[in-house]
């Protein structure tokens, strides 16, 4: 905490020394989306809502209201348990105060289900500098969840979680903009889902291996950190991309990167073009099946934590509905983007069928569709 | 625990009034300057040709703006009732765009019309010369071709700061 | 991981102390660019919170994305 007193007090002592020139509050806007995720036996769909809108002179709020409606019969919940259904409500408020070239923000969240709740608030500041050439940010957020179980009212535990953002952005031409961030997590707590179990080696059972409950630490302290860089090209269109390193004290070690590409077609029209691509390497603990009961203090088979790869191709195409305003909305646009993920895993195995060798079952892998829809104004 | 989380609460309040005391510390909207406002000749859209010159006597306030940048646009209406109400008292406003294309400049002034004179300043010359350093940038001149008042930036409230360096400046 | 970041965080206020002196090489008025939506990081926050959670909820891997700053500079 005291690291985090001196981070803040650093950039707040950077508005002291900074132009008296200002920034601006983020676009007056309400967007309501759609979303649907389908693929590896389970669909998730639902609104998500959010209105943002300058309330004072130098002060703009925002609100979301999110849903996830689960449908799931994933390949963890037919193997070991029965398909479920599930609803998780989430909801956000935001504040950004603006003085000068500097914008303090704030927030609450609080995300529930039959058996989760979320809570977290933050607290940031966003400096801009050198002309507004370079956007320093730093935020410190704060999470707490109340963990239970459905159909065992006895179980209660939770999770304490708290995060360190450093942001920093770059305008280095007329079209270049360059991005720096630094996020470290830690958690404490419940951090396992109370339903999922590990698969042990055992002779005895009629499949050859049995269940037992998954064992997590009880912390989890994480770091990433991402580069990435937006171009503007001679005519106009532009291309992206992002680098994010991440890895933990689990032992998992994660790279991303994605490219992109936007360009306004047709008058009107904008479409974007995205590939993502993200391997990670399993925590220390993970294991697709242990050698016999109580391997060891830790065990672990969601697929989550496991060796894996994907590959994302992503397309959205947004349409500009309103060019002249109408009434009191300034701008207008609906749109819709469409992600194909693939997910491969190197050492989490599809135990659908039975009849193979334990260890020797064929490698998971499968593919999702995801779809979004969503109308913007802005006001 | 609750020590801990009230030691963090105690912190977080020295951090929030260090900070409001080191805004105040730092400098406001408004420097008031002296020299020459520097002489400039630049393209009108009626395609006529206009120069700071033509306007020695009168009070002219010079507004550096472009359709890209919000806080302009949200100043253009409230210019034009300055214009309006200032421009039989020996005032004049300038609108200068910084704009590449002047197309684009034509196409937001069609939707927000203004009566005072828009000029074109596409390959910046006339903002280097008076070191424009905000989007937008407000240079008042007096009747003797001083610059006395730079705005950087446009908040709300500005154009009553605008309004009383006019009044002062058109009673000279 | 803290010292890291308490480390840029001094680097930051020392290294930019004065900020009047340097000349920003990229001036106001030439930020047209910047200020079109093609050049945001982030043009729609609601798709990509979603997309975020997206891959949060099944990789192993959180934070460190999204991006502030570009944009017009107004003000």
């Amino acid at each position: 905490m005291s690291r985090t007193f001196l981070c803040l007090t650093a950039l707040t002592a950077l508005t002291w020394l900074s132009c008296s020139h200002g920034a601006v509050l983020p676009e007056d806007r309400a967007d309501a989306l759609y979303h649907r995720y389908d693929g590896g036996g389970v669909t998730i769909d639902g609104p998500s809502l959010l209105v943002r809108k300058q309330v004072a002179k130098n002060v703009s709020v925002a609100a979301n209201y999110y849903v996830d409606s689960i449908s799931s019969a994933s390949i963890d919940v037919v193997t070991t348990a029965s398909a479920y259904s599930e609803k998780r409500t989430e909801m956000s408020v935001g504040a950004d105060y603006l003085y000068n070239s500097t914008i303090f923000s704030t927030g609450y969240k609080n995300s529930d289900e039959s058996d989760y709740a979320a809570n977290s608030a933050y607290f940031g500041v966003s400096q801009d500098l050198f002309g507004a050439l370079t956007n320093i940010s730093m935020s410190y957020g704060r999470g707490w969840d109340d963990v239970s179980r459905n159909g065992d009212n006895e179980f209660s535990a939770d999770v304490e979680r708290h995060s360190y953002r450093l942001g920093i952005s770059q305008i280095l031409t007329r079209n270049l903009l360059m991005g720096m961030t630094l996020e470290t997590i830690t958690d404490e707590g419940f951090l396992n889902n109370p339903y999922r179990s590990v698969r042990y080696l055992d002779p005895e059972s009629d499949k050859g291996y049995s269940y037992q409950a998954e064992v997590y630490p009880n912390t989890r302290t994480s770091t990433a950190v991402s580069l990435r860089g937006r171009y503007r090209l001679p005519y106009r269109a532009a291309v992206h991309s992002e680098y994010r390193f991440f890895d933990d004290t689990w032992g998992i070690a994660a790279h991303t990167a994605e490219v992109g590409y936007t360009q306004p077609v047709w008058g009107r029209w904008m479409v974007d073009l995205n590939y993502r691509f993200y391997t990670q390497t399993a925590a220390d603990f993970y294991s697709d099946l242990f050698s016999r009961e109580d391997a060891q203090n830790y065990m672990a088979r969601d697929k989550e934590l496991s060796d894996f790869d994907s590959h994302t191709l992503g397309i959205g195409l947004s349409y500009e509905i309103l060019p002249n305003g109408w009434r009191f909305f300034d701008k207008g646009n609906l749109s819709v983007r469409y992600n194909y993920i693939y997910f491969d895993y190197e050492n989490f195995r599809d135990l659908r069928d039975d009849g193979d060798t334990p260890g020797t079952e064929p490698l998971y892998n499968f593919s999702a569709n995801v779809v979004q829809f969503f109308f913007s104004v802005w006001f | 625990m609750s020590k801990g989380k009230r030691k963090s609460a105690g912190k977080i309040a020295v951090i929030m009034a260090a900070t409001l005391l080191g805004t105040v510390v730092a400098a406001g909207s408004v420097v008031a300057t002296q020299g020459a406002a520097p002489a400039f000749s630049l393209q009108t859209r009626d395609g006529k040709t206009l120069s700071l010159e033509d306007f020695r006597g009168e009070v002219v306030m010079i507004n550096f703006w472009a359709t890209w940048c919000g806080p302009c646009r949200q100043e253009m209406p409230l210019l034009e009732e300055i214009y309006q109400r200032y421009n039989k008292l020996g005032f004049t406003l300038l609108g200068v765009n910084v704009e590449e294309h002047s197309s684009d400049a034509d196409r937001f002034l069609a939707e927000t019309p203004v009566s005072f004179p828009i000029l074109y300043d596409p390959s910046n010359e006339v903002s280097k010369q008076y070191g424009v350093s905000a989007m937008p940038s407000t240079v008042i001149v007096d009747r003797e071709g001083n610059v006395r008042f730079l705005h950087h930036g446009y908040q709300p409230g500005y154009e009553n700061e605008y309004q009383n360096q006019i009044r002062e400046l058109v009673r000279e | 991981m803290k010292r890291i970041i308490a480390a840029a965080a001094l680097v930051a206020v020392v290294g930019l102390t004065g900020c009047s002196n340097v000349e920003p090489w990229v001036k106001p008025y030439e930020r047209d660019r910047l200020a079109d939506p093609i050049m945001f990081f982030d043009r729609d926050p609601v798709s990509s919170a979603y997309t975020h959670h997206v891959y949060e909820a099944r990789e192993g891997a959180r934070g460190g994305l999204g991006s502030a700053g570009g944009g017009c500079g107004c003000n």
